[in-house]
């Protein structure tokens, strides 16, 4: 049980490159905290260092109370589940999971009891004497996650651990994964580049980008109040439609917003009707239907607008300048070709400054 | 996918591999069968006369106490010179294994040693251990060793695996570096966080990683030590003094060519290359199939 604090951590390499650029994040006790952000955003480095397999070259790394910066990884008190799962390959189930407590020197008996707890609760008892090469991909998921469980830390770092399942043992994993730490109730900090992955699983959630923090917070605040265009973009998927406020046919329609700053106007997809009417306050655009996705639920509509517009900052899943997605539910949908009219009410409006750092409320 | 090659015409795959055949046929299997033969033959001291004797060579030979001396000899040395090398090679493959400054020189300087032939190995360390001209030797008698491997036997082969083992450590510490970092790094960070210490996180995770790496340069060691000292041993001691750095390829040499006993030294080859045959085998049988995990 135990607080996790970082302040001001920073994270230089020797030939001068800053990975991370001062994060401040304060993960509560029995928390889930999330880092996503898209690869290379130094969440992975940012972990690392929590679990001191990096070195951090600024700022405090606090645990429990204690500033474990020049702290071996041994004595932090933590766990960490690996991308690639870092069994140890000569060792049973079993011993992979004794492993740490024997280095902690626990009588064996002990060790048992915990061991085949842990296998009790990941349903491993039949494969404890099992070669982690004689286990599938889950399996051995599953032995990671024992091997952290039964030494019972402070803190559970997972590093994108669910990165090499397949889809539908992710998602059964996902589950798995935040009923043990609702259960166990241990502090967690966990990494993933899948928003999806971000938003179901985290208490808290961090989004980086380029070693920065762009926004810390409850997930669906964030999803409502994204704080930057990064974020709007990086969180929801498909992603929010990020246009320049700068044509007459958006810039007439926002004058009675407080618009006069805002370059960046964003809707996201699901906020999108398809109607004549424009609401009061809101933005209508007129589109030409270029694709639909049909998925079952709901549908995607890819509708190019007839003005050419600038291009709007936003790296990642973003769209061709001009063109909108549009979710609607249900499968019925316009023809390729039509011309329609989608509209979105006021509060479903976002904007941004026109560098896209900076959230202006409507 | 298609793993066989289709031939038009059937003459065509044999014609393709007949140069390989010949080579191997002319210098590895005709040497082999005349030495397979001359170990039945027993030629007279002058080479006028020579008759057919069954295995008479082989019953001499186990009959020759300074046969099986020789037989325990190479294998002492071979196990002097694999184990010192074998672990002062893992030693300095750990170290260079680090993310040091400089690791590539260090390495390269490292892997050197295995492009000196073995004769001159031989004249190398002679130069700095004679009794009487080695800069080494001198350092020695100041300490209070009376070294003198000319006439000492235990001495003599104490240069001898010194300078075998030395020159063998290059070609270990190439395949225990690679060894090495093919270790997932993963696997040593989570037995870190495990709270194992460097020293038991090498015995417990690193070493038995690396378990089939020296099995099989044990099997090499051992195959190079039986052969491949020979050079060394010409150069330094041959073989002396007395017969204390006597091993079976070098009594193969002094036997047959010095001794002018063909036969005895052809039955000798014949022994030898049983053993090389056994070893390969077991190379085979366990490095193949990667036995430890």
């Amino acid at each position: 049980m135990a607080n996790v604090t970082l302040r001001n951590v920073r994270k230089t390499y020797p030939g001068g490159f800053e990975a991370i650029k001062g994060v401040d994040v304060d993960v509560g006790d029995g928390q889930f905290c999330v880092l996503v952000g898209p690869s290379g955003c130094g969440k992975s480095t940012l972990l690392r260092m929590v679990a001191g397999l990096e070195t951090v070259t600024g700022g405090e790394i606090d645990i429990g109370g204690r500033i474990v910066n020049g702290i071996e990884p041994a004595d932090r008190d933590i766990a960490m589940v690996f991308q690639n799962y870092a069994l140890y390959p000569h060792m049973s189930v079993y011993n992979n999971m004794a492993y740490g407590l024997r280095n902690r020197g626990m009588a064996e008996a002990d060790i048992k009891t915990r061991v085949d707890e842990a296998a009790r609760i990941l349903e491993l008892t039949s494969m404890l004497e099992r070669k982690p090469r004689q286990l599938s991909g889950g399996q051995r998921q599953r032995v990671a996650m024992g091997r952290a469980i039964v030494r019972q830390p402070k803190v559970f770092l997972f590093d994108e651990p669910l990165s090499n399942l397949d889809a539908k043992l992710r998602i059964a994993m996902r589950v798995e994964i935040r009923k043990l730490q609702r259960r166990l109730n241990t502090t967690s900090i966990y990494v993933t580049h899948d928003q999806l992955e971000a938003m179901t699983l985290a208490d808290i959630l961090v989004v980086m980008n380029g070693g920065q923090v762009e926004q810390v917070g409850n997930p669906l605040a964030i999803y409502e109040k994204p704080a930057t265009t990064f974020v709007a973009s990086f969180i929801g998927a498909p992603p929010m439609n990020l246009m320049s406020t700068r044509p007459e046919e958006i810039r007439s329609q926002l004058a009675g917003n407080a618009a006069a700053d805002a370059g960046i106007l964003g809707i996201r997809p699901e906020d999108f009707v398809i109607t004549d009417q424009t609401p009061d306050g809101g933005v209508a655009l007129p589109l030409t239907v270029e694709a639909i996705e049909r998925v079952g639920a709901e549908t995607f509509v890819y509708g190019s607008r007839e003005q050419e517009e600038q291009r709007v900052a936003a790296t990642p899943g973003e769209l061709p300048p001009g063109e909108i997605i549009v979710r609607i539910p249900g499968t019925e949908a316009p023809a390729i070709g039509a011309k329609i009219r989608v509209a979105a009410v006021r509060q479903k409006l976002h904007l941004f400054s026109s560098d896209g750092r900076t959230r202006i409320e409507v | 996918m298609q793993k066989q090659a289709i031939f038009q015409s059937k003459l065509l795959p044999y014609a393709l591999v007949a140069p390989q055949l010949a080579i191997v046929l002319i210098f590895f299997y005709w040497p082999a069968l005349q030495a397979v033969i001359q170990s039945f033959l027993l030629q007279d001291a002058f080479g006028l006369s020579t008759s057919f004797v069954w295995f008479e060579n082989y019953i001499d030979l186990f009959k020759e106490p300074a046969y099986f001396e020789a037989i325990l000899r190479t294998f002492f040395f071979s196990f002097a010179i694999a184990v010192s090398s074998l672990s002062f090679a893992l030693l300095l493959a750990v170290m260079a294994d680090k993310p040091l400054r400089g690791s590539m020189l260090y390495r390269t300087l490292l892997i050197w040693p295995y492009a000196v032939a073995p004769p001159v190995v031989g004249v190398l360390w002679i130069f700095m251990l004679h009794p009487s001209l080695g800069v080494l030797s001198r350092y020695l008698r100041a300490l209070g060793v009376d070294w003198n491997p000319l006439l000492d036997g235990n001495q003599a082969a104490t240069l001898i695996i010194l300078a075998a083992a030395w020159k063998q450590i290059s070609y270990n510490f190439l395949f225990f570096l690679a060894g090495l970092q093919s270790i997932p790094r993963s696997v040593l960070e989570a037995a870190a966080i495990d709270g194992a210490r460097p020293m038991r996180r090498f015995w417990t995770v690193t070493f038995p990683l690396l378990s089939p790496t020296i099995f099989f340069l044990l099997v090499v060691n051992i195959v190079y030590a039986f052969f491949d000292t020979f050079g060394i041993i010409d150069t330094m001691t041959r073989g002396g003094p007395g017969k204390s750095t006597e091993t079976l390829v070098y009594k193969v040499y002094t036997d047959g060519l010095l001794g002018g006993n063909l036969g005895s030294s052809a039955a000798q080859s014949v022994i030898l290359m049983f053993m090389v045959i056994v070893l390969t085998g077991i190379q085979f049988r366990f490095v193949e199939r990667k036995v430890t995990y």
